[in-house]
């Protein structure tokens, strides 16, 4: 009896020896440098880190990718980049040649998307950037065909918001005065410069146009000579902070321009819960489907895995995109990355934002460009697309 | 108009002041260049948040616990990490740069715990914002409050300073702690005691800040530079020369803003600043607590 015993069990190790070689992987090392510290990790771990977690744990609970057959659980290595370009480089390389890791997650942020690109490319890593909105997306993505620009050019949006301002307009709804403040950092540079073209094409005048730098702690100079000029309209391109500011300091004011449009951070998650009802007309980038279940579905999810919501900008995009990479990965049936780059650009894929398709390595009218938030719900208004929402003009008054 | 910019530039200029008096006191008189002070400030936002969120409390009352365990934390940092730095310090330049170095680590280790507990997340939350009218210019009740604080504080620290003994030892320490020790003064308590206090009033400060600025566990920094701009405006250990030199800097940033261009608020800030060193290179008001 104790003989047979070790016998099958030799038997089963000669077995399991046979099986070794022929499972090619027992895992996928996934890396990613991120902004963990420094002035980055705001937006990093609101936007970004949560989905990179989430994604991870809901593969690795259905088993792992699904890889030749068989699942395959996936193991993360993560790096801090401390919101500097020269440590995401360092990092991006060091997982790639040290850590020798099968799959990259790409950054936070337009700048350090920028400055790891070349190593991406130089590796031939799929880079599926959703934090990083840049005019030159589809110059990129032509130089580095393995890097995908999914959250769009300065262009699209403040194209998008021209063209709601100016059917505004001919209803009669708003003035031609447009009062604009944009902070002195890449975000807000590159999308005045493009709004400032956009508006005067749109046939608006820009009343008032200043920039101001990181970290000014005090805003109502900035709101009081926008009230003074006029504007009924007022567009800030401002970082988190700030737009939390604006929003206070304008209410301590009272002003009230009919259309107030502010930047990153009206679509997180502590914005409505700060501001309540307050938030109620303010209108910023992103936004969502108000019956599109499968990005509900997701936001709960979020909720419960981090008690927070997701951002109504990026996050949604974010998930989005690990899904298109898990898609893309499991139809290729092993980590061959030109080929999975490869079905990343000409597959179709079923993500929460519904089927994505890429053009040109962007994505094509599958997200919200500019949303307002109406009865609690960060709504999309723009561009038209199926499910679009109506813009609420004029902005309700301030409540205490 | 020109009242609204000068009364949101004194507010401003408040909560510069009111941020920057605690380093004047622990780099003054205590002689500790300490580069975590904006961490504190933060580690205190937080409580508040805490205190608004957590207990559903207000954070007022936040503003009379969070200081004294401040107090209590920065005596025993300063009894347990710096006191060995300062006893075996030959000049007052060698101190300076092990104070640097130890509470630049000291930075870190706040800054780890805060994202341990709370991540890099932005968190805000609504106090007081309510508008106050003054005179036909409105401003907000929080921003207001800090402003009175800064003042209250700064000059009750001041006569305190001036007009008690204990006061008045702390300044003699400022001044030369060798001599100090000649005429009996027990030149370590009142460092220590500096030092604590100057801990207190950054976590007064992070508490009432906390209520009209967005932070997050990476925002020190911002602030510990900010006073240090500050104190050295208004010379190092003065309390006075602190609140005075917040209130130039806050009308000021305001005035460009306005008047010139909200792009150079911070070129004109620095260009006050060197003027001042090139003026005045012991600052405004002079070195030593007076």
């Amino acid at each position: 009896m104790m003989r047979m015993a070790l016998g099958a069990l030799a038997v089963s190790a000669a077995a399991m020896l046979a099986v070794a070689p022929a499972s090619a992987q027992d895992k996928v090392k996934i890396g990613y440098a991120i902004s963990k510290t420094g002035p980055n990790a705001g937006g990093a771990s609101i936007t970004q880190i949560p989905n990179y977690e989430m994604w991870v744990k809901d593969v690795n609970a259905k088993g792992g990718l699904m890889i030749g057959g068989k699942r395959v659980p996936i193991e993360v290595v993560e790096y801090d980049d401390r919101s500097n370009s020269e440590e995401a480089v360092r990092a991006v390389e060091r997982l790639v040649t040290q850590d020798k890791v099968d799959l990259l997650f790409p950054p936070w942020g337009t700048g350090l998307n920028l400055a790891v690109g070349p190593v991406f490319n130089k590796y031939g890593y799929p880079q599926l950037t959703f934090s990083a909105v840049t005019d030159r997306a589809p110059e990129l993505a032509k130089r580095w065909p393995n890097s995908f620009w999914l959250l769009g050019t300065s262009k699209q949006y403040v194209d998008a918001l021209a063209d709601l301002l100016k059917k505004m307009r001919s209803e009669g709804k708003i003035g031609p005065n447009i009062a604009m403040i944009s902070i002195a950092d890449g975000f807000g540079i590159d999308l005045s410069q493009a709004a400032r073209k956009s508006f005067t094409d749109a046939g608006f005048k820009l009343a008032y146009d200043k920039s101001y730098p990181i970290g000014t702690q005090d805003l109502s100079p900035l709101i009081g000579e926008a009230q003074r000029s006029g504007a009924d309209t007022f567009v800030a391109f401002s970082y988190p902070p700030d737009t939390m500011a604006l929003t206070e300091q304008s209410k301590v004011a009272s002003y009230a321009p009919k259309v107030m449009f502010l930047g990153v951070g009206v679509g997180f998650p502590m914005y409505p819960q700060r501001f309540g009802a307050n938030a109620e007309g303010i209108m910023s980038l992103g936004g969502w489907s108000k019956d599109n279940a499968s990005t509900a579905a997701y936001a709960k999810k979020h909720e419960e895995m981090f008690k927070r919501g997701p951002d109504r900008w990026g996050s949604q995009i974010g998930y989005s995109s690990l899904q298109m990479l898990e898609q893309a990965i499991e139809r290729v049936g092993k980590i061959d990355r030109a080929a999975i780059i490869k079905e990343l650009q000409t597959g179709t894929f079923d993500t929460v934002l519904g089927k994505v398709k890429l053009v040109d390595n962007q994505m094509k009218d599958n997200y919200w460009l500019i949303g307002q938030w109406q009865d609690g719900f960060f709504v999309g208004v723009a561009p038209q697309r199926p499910g679009v929402g109506t813009p609420t003009v004029p902005k309700a008054p301030w409540k205490p | 108009m020109l009242l609204e910019v000068t009364l949101s530039g004194v507010t401003l200029g408040g909560m510069y002041a009111l941020v920057a008096m605690g380093l004047t006191l622990q780099y003054g008189v205590a002689r500790i260049m300490n580069l975590s002070y904006g961490e504190l400030l933060i580690a205190a936002a937080f409580a508040a948040l805490w205190f608004y969120s957590g207990l559903a409390l207000s954070p007022l009352l936040g503003l009379l616990v969070v200081p004294p365990l401040a107090f209590a934390l920065s005596y025993a940092i300063y009894r347990i990490l710096l006191q060995p730095l300062v006893r075996r310090a030959k000049t007052r330049d060698a101190l300076e740069v092990d104070s640097i170095l130890a509470t630049f680590g000291l930075l870190f280790v706040i800054q780890g715990v805060m994202l341990a507990a709370f991540g890099g997340a932005y968190y805000s939350y609504s106090f007081l914002s309510i508008p106050l009218h003054i005179a036909g210019a409105t401003v907000a009740a929080n921003r207001l409050l800090a402003l009175v604080l800064a003042v209250v504080i700064g000059l009750g620290l001041y006569l305190a300073l001036t007009r008690t003994r204990l006061g008045t030892a702390v300044r003699a320490v400022a001044v030369d702690p060798v001599a100090a020790q000649l005429v009996a003064i027990d030149v370590r308590t009142a460092s220590a005691l500096a030092f604590a206090l100057g801990g207190a009033l950054v976590a007064a400060a992070g508490v009432l800040v906390s209520m009209f600025l967005t932070f997050n566990a990476n925002l020190g920094v911002v602030f510990t530079l900010k006073a240090l701009v500050v104190v050295i405006m208004g010379g190092v250990g003065n309390l006075l020369g602190a609140l005075i030199a917040g209130l130039v800097l806050g009308l000021v940033e305001n005035y460009v803003a306005v008047f010139v261009d909200p792009g150079l608020t911070l070129a004109a800030t620095y260009a006050i600043f060197l003027l001042v060193l090139l003026v005045r290179p012991q600052g405004l008001l002079g070195r030593s607590s007076r």
